[in-house]
């Protein structure tokens, strides 16, 4: 076999190794057992819990939960917006990088506080050391806060009739410094040993071969890449990401950091099952991901090793692949699995073009964008996976002729109307904003934002909403996107698809906790079994396929047969 | 037994009265409480307005002809939805029609003051005393408070055989339209005229009072949701067509919105609910609301009385088991002298086995020289005296063993080893003592109903546990129990038992049933998520209730659980259907829009249709007429099998959803090849 294809496939099977183990402490940690950081980390927790008077024992219901959450960030925002339009006369600028404008500001907070991290700016200018570590901060909270909501979640499914589901502020300090915090240390030392930067020291000069000098960008990077991928981030320390060679050295750290990607996501389904000991529900949950995941990713993988048909026809060999736009150290194959887990993920990071992926594969890590609940984003990817889910169970239950339940709670009109508010989100945003951006193109061709015509262009402008709807962050570039326009819409999309689609699953999870507990008869629609599994995902395809047709059979697929 | 009410789905006086009622139903304010449908109704008229537009000399919207099709087909597709609910209510209007019949103005003998005064039954209120006699109908639901009589209720039930109605006890309710055939009785007026069950279920089949139940709204909403998710799509498509610029002429809209949107069970619905509380009222169960019957679909226990509903009628004696030392023939003798003035079904099955046996009553056996000793709830045993003096008494273990051990007498152990033998087999045993001397028992069998066990095992499969309630000692309600296959079972059981066990089965969350006639039943009836009275019932038990069984069939409670699941189940295969319908419509619009703009884009013609005109057009048509192809299945409902939820899960998949991706491809294929001999 291809050693391509030997590489992608043990990245694949690392990580769900890893994802199983790392489940069960996950799940350990959630419901507040004894793990093996405890004498280490429990004074630091109690150290937060002390300064900010938070009692961790004092449980919340759904309402109180979502509070916090939103009072998390409120106060994360507005501290992120001084200091990015503050940073240049702040210390840790040894490059005297600029403050930036409002609206870009604006954009990277929301972007950063979102878990986007879509960029409008490029690291190495764009940000002092200052700023990176605050946008590093940030991407420690935004992780957290999901993980902490799916916590929320994870408790509301219990089997029992409850108000009160823990405490918020407890989950999401317990999944920064017991979840996060660890694996982040861990995967910086291996970048660190790897060759990537971290020191606070400024530019770096060198002498060329040909004798110019070069200044070379450094800074606290390996710590930044770590919790990035981790965390389903995706906002490098450099413009262009990982696939730079100071953020990406080589091929085994291009494996570590493809496994942080997914690793989380995975390891919270996995943490689902164990935690409210239903593996088989686990099982169904993962394999329906799974089975979305392999449906993007095996094609995206043939299309890109194939190589591109129009070079081949100008007689240029293609035997290697699709190379335009990637890493020779990575390959067609790494790059084509690095596009489709980082879209899946909702982390963004890249290590090719995605702008030069061949038009079909340009539209799979649109589609797991569109579905965004294929693994998805820490925590939230799981929230986005229960709307479906939810949905599954309202038609499914009534093809059996009962009322539909789920996890022993009927699921009524109340839970119907957020679930299907939610999942109308996201196309909405996506499309709405896409057509209006086509619109003023249509009516001002000669605007800056948009440096490619036609159908790629139009994919372009489809690529940069869905990605910041999913909260993805990776763009398709080719886009003028560090200007008003782009970063004044995708912020306001960014912010609405963040936090809507966390309010709403906590919201229909604690009305659920709330109602009587129904015990399973054997008319009772079960939702660990292989039948629901196919329903779920029938579910995501059509409801998908037909939100985003008319969209993608305008870009990609127009691109892809006018080929 | 059930009288046939079958009538053709498609009845010629029902359709046209469903034709009519299609158009009436355009009204707008009449249609908004569809949102599909009124939304294809809005489009309708925007096609109108197209029309319109065409014929002042607009120029870029395509020919007249082709808008005028588009404008009649959506016209059509709505007239469609609305002619399945409106024959979905003329059938239930026709149903409740025929039982409205029998409660046409009838005389009504009055009794006021003492004098009886014939006046039209409408007259009657509640309270009223009416007097009715042999060929009287009975001009009014009520309850006898003096009398007894035989009376035909085949127009209400459509059994032939009279039943006996008796003032007391639980047999007492009498229904208007009903005919006494014997005797005479005196019957007090129970409900205000127009407020009876029949009318308000009459008034429930029509749409005016017909609230959308919990799950219908729940269904309402996933749907509009879905028709909101097409209105974005397709006003994104202007934007998106400019930039691509591709002229998109307002009938590929609208047909675009139209063919996406759920129109299949959006026109379907409000059929679906109707002909649920339709065919409730087929089986001759009356509910008192469309709720009642959805919830009995999630029914999780059944409360059922043993006798009748289990065994048939009463218990039969089987065997005669004299103690030691007691001669058998002597013994037999005993019995039947004690049974002679025992006018219950047991008593008299006692005579007729000693009967058999040979036993005569002895000749000097004369009725002057005895006293009967009635059978009374405090000493639970009945016998009798003989002029010698001789005191022969019969009854429960427990009452005559405190007669012996009063005399002093001890109870023998073979005789105690016998109760126990009879019990377990699920028997009764009917001790019997002569001068306070036990000297023997009777075995009484219970006789379970035939094919009773098929039913238990069918709802067992639902997921649904029986429960029988008995009054016998656990003994024999276990061996019944199991025999007959119930789950579980309440012995010895007063009225509050039945109470306390609906409770408990409701704090576990679960859904409870039960059926029930009498008085003492009516807080239980209250109490249960589905209490089904039985017509012959107490009034107490029918207001109390939510369904009321005109047949006082006691296993008529399965079939009100699988009418519930049927409607839950048609209302989500349709809804599955319709989306997956989307698939190929999109298929069919998709490159039509396009063929000038992207010619790329014919590769996803994979139907091959013959031009973007026939394609959008065989698209509309397709979407309209699956609407009354389903109209049978939606007032049939789609069959309910107990084979489990994930393998019913699994079928319906299969059936509805990937029938439901297939269906349209064929449809849309075969309808552009005739259409495109018009073209």
């Amino acid at each position: 076999m291809n050693t391509e294809i030997i590489g992608v496939i043990s990245i694949y099977v690392l990580t769900l190794a890893l994802a199983y183990l790392l489940g069960k402490y996950i799940a350990k940690v959630f419901s507040g057992e004894k793990t093996f950081l405890d004498p280490v980390l429990n004074p630091l927790d109690n150290l937060f819990f002390r300064i900010s008077k938070i009692d961790p024992l004092s449980e919340m219901d759904w309402k109180e939960s979502l509070v916090a959450l939103l009072t998390v960030n409120i106060v994360w925002f507005l501290f992120g917006m001084l200091v990015m339009m503050n940073m240049g006369w702040l210390p840790l600028n040894p490059d005297e990088n600029p403050s930036m404008p409002a609206d870009q500001a604006f954009n990277t907070v929301v972007s950063f506080v979102s878990n986007t991290n879509l960029q409008h700016y490029s690291g190495e200018t764009g940000v002092s050391y200052l700023g990176q570590l605050i946008l590093q901060l940030f991407q420690f909270i935004s992780a957290g806060a999901g993980m902490a909501a799916a916590a929320v979640v994870f408790n509301a499914m219990k089997e029992r009739t409850a108000d009160k589901l823990g405490n918020f502020y407890n989950y999401f300090i317990k999944s920064c410094t017991r979840i996060l915090l660890p694996l982040s240390f861990i995967v910086a030392i291996i970048l660190m040993f790897n060759g990537t930067p971290m020191t606070f020291l400024g530019k770096d000069q060198v002498i060329t071969m040909q004798g110019d000098t070069m200044n070379v960008s450094r800074g606290p990077a390996a710590a930044m890449v770590a919790i990035k991928q981790l965390g389903t981030n995706g906002g490098g320390f450099y413009g262009a990401n990982s696939s730079v060679p100071f953020e990406n050295p080589n091929y085994f750290t291009n494996m570590i950091e493809n496994i942080s990607i997914d690793l989380i996501p995975i390891a919270l389904v996995f943490a689902l099952g164990f935690y409210l000991r239903r593996k088989k529900l686990a099982w169904m949950i993962f394999g329906v991901m799974t089975a979305g995941y392999l449906c993007l990713l095996i094609p995206t993988l043939s299309l890109e090793m194939g190589g591109n048909p129009m070079i081949a026809k100008m007689g240029i060999d293609q035997s290697s692949g699709s190379m335009e736009g990637k890493e020779i150290r990575f390959g067609p194959a790494a790059s084509a699995f690095w596009a489709i887990t980082t879209t899946v993920t909702s982390n963004g990071s890249v290590n090719s073009m995605h702008d030069s992926l061949t038009p079909l594969s340009g539209m799979f890590p649109m589609l797991g964008m569109q579905i965004n609940a294929l693994y998805g984003g820490v925590g939230v990817g799981f929230l986005n996976f229960y709307i479906f889910i939810i949905i599954a169970v309202f038609i499914a239950g009534l093809m059996v002729g009962r009322t539909p339940e789920f996890l022993g709670k009927k699921v009524e009109a109340k839970e119907m109307k957020i679930a299907m508010i939610i999942f109308l989100l996201h196309p909405l945003l996506i499309l709405v904003f896409t057509g209006l951006a086509s619109y003023i193109i249509h009516l001002h061709p000669e605007y800056p934002w948009l440096n490619n015509p036609g159908y790629h262009g139009f994919s372009e402008m489809l690529y940069e909403y869905t990605s910041s709807s999913a909260n993805n962050g990776s763009g398709f570039e080719g886009l003028g996107d560090n200007t008003p326009w782009w970063n004044v819409t995708c912020g306001i999309v960014m912010l609405i698809a963040r936090f809507l689609p966390i309010i709403g699953p906590v919201a229909i999870a604690g009305i659920l906790a709330k109602k009587k507990y129904i015990p399973e008869s054997s008319g009772t629609l079960r939702t660990d079994t292989a039948s629901f599994g196919i329903m779920v995902f029938a579910v995501i395809v059509i409801l998908v396929a037909l939100s985003f047709f008319t969209a993608l059979a305008l870009g990609p697929l127009a691109e892809y047969l006018s080929m | 037994m059930k009288r046939q009410r079958k009538t053709p789905l498609f009845q010629r006086d029902l359709v046209n009265e469903a034709l009519k009622q299609s158009f009436i139903k355009l009204n707008p304010k009449i249609l908004f409480r569809n949102p599909v449908m009124f939304t294809v109704e809005v489009g309708t008229v925007v096609m109108l307005a197209v029309c319109i537009w065409i014929l002042m000399g607009e120029r870029d919207q395509g020919s007249l002809a082709y808008n005028l099709s588009i404008f009649f087909i959506l016209l059509i597709t709505v007239l469609f939805a609305n002619f399945a609910e409106a024959l979905a209510e003329a059938r239930g209007k026709a149903q409740a029609d025929s039982l409205r019949k029998t409660r046409e103005e009838t005389p009504a003998k009055l009794l006021a003051n003492g004098t009886v005064k014939t006046i039209s039954s409408s007259q009657l209120t509640k309270g009223n005393i009416f007097i009715c006699e042999a060929g009287d109908i009975i001009p009014s639901d009520g309850e006898i408070i003096e009398g007894i009589a035989t009376i035909d209720e085949s127009a209400i039930t459509g059994e032939s055989a009279p039943v006996i109605r008796e003032s007391g006890g639980d047999k007492s309710s009498v229904t208007g339209g009903t005919k006494v055939l014997s005797d005479k009785i005196k019957v007090v007026v129970t409900t205000q005229p127009g407020e009876s069950f029949l009318d308000k279920m009459i008034a429930l089949v029509e749409n005016a009072s017909r609230q959308k139940t919990p799950n219908e709204i729940s269904l309402t909403i996933l749907l509009s949701g879905f028709t909101l998710i097409f209105i974005i799509v397709c006003a994104t498509l202007q934007p998106f067509s400019l930039y691509a610029k591709t002229h998109i002429p307002v009938s590929a809209y609208v047909s675009l919105f139209v063919c996406l949107i759920p129109t299949t069970i959006g026109g379907l619905l409000s059929a679906i609910g109707i002909a649920g509380m339709d065919r409730a009222l087929r089986a001759n169960v009356i509910a008192k609301s469309g709720k009642s019957v959805e919830t009995a679909g999630d029914l999780d226990t059944i409360l059922l009385d043993k006798t009748g509903t289990i065994t048939i009628g009463n218990r039969k004696a089987t065997g005669f088991y004299p103690a030691n030392g007691v001669n058998e023939s002597a013994f037999i003798q005993n019995c039947l002298i004690a049974s002679l003035a025992d006018e219950t079904p047991e008593g008299k099955s006692i005579v007729e086995l000693a009967n058999q046996k040979g036993t005569t009553i002895p000749v000097d056996f004369s009725k002057e020289k005895i006293t009967l000793i009635k059978f009374t709830a405090e000493t639970r045993s009945s016998g009798i005296n003989l002029s010698d003096g001789t005191r022969i008494r019969k009854g429960a273990f427990d009452a005559i063993k405190k007669i012996a051990a009063d005399a002093g007498n001890s109870f023998p152990k073979e005789t105690e080893d016998r109760l126990k033998e009879i019990s377990s087999n699920g028997g009764t045993p009917l001790v019997v003592s002569e001068n306070e001397r036990i000297i023997g028992v009777i075995e009484l069998q219970d006789i379970i109903k035939p094919g009773i066990q098929e039913r238990f095992q069918r709802l067992r499969k639902m997921g649904v546990k029986t429960v029988m309630v008995t009054g016998d000692n656990p003994l024999t309600a276990k061996y019944i129990a199991e025999k007959a296959g119930v789950d579980d079972f309440i012995a010895e059981a007063k009225p509050e038992d039945k109470m306390i066990y609906i409770r408990k089965e409701q704090q576990g969350g679960k859904l409870v049933a039960m059926m029930g006639d009498g008085t003492n039943d009516a807080p239980a009836l209250a109490q249960a998520d589905v209490g089904v009275a039985m017509n012959s019932g107490t009034a107490a038990a029918k207001e109390a209730g939510n369904m009321v069984d005109l047949d006082n069939d006691p296993t008529k409670l399965i079939e009100v659980v699988e009418i519930g699941k049927q409607l839950l189940m048609t209302r989500g295969t349709l809804t599955t259907f319709s989306i997956a319908n989307d698939v190929a419509k999109y298929f069919a619009i998709v490159p039509a829009l396009f063929i000038t703009s992207i010619p790329a884009l014919q590769s996803l013609n994979i139907m091959n249709l013959s031009n973007p005109q026939t394609a959008i057009l065989s698209a509309v048509i397709f979407n309209a007429i699956i609407i009354p192809l389903l109209i049978p299945l939606a007032l049939k409902g789609v069959a309910y099998r107990p084979i489990g939820a994930s393998k019913l899960l699994r079928r319906n998949l299969l059936v509805y959803g990937l029938g439901g991706v297939a269906v349209p491809f064929v449809g849309i294929k075969l309808i552009d090849l005739i259409v495109s001999l018009f073209v």
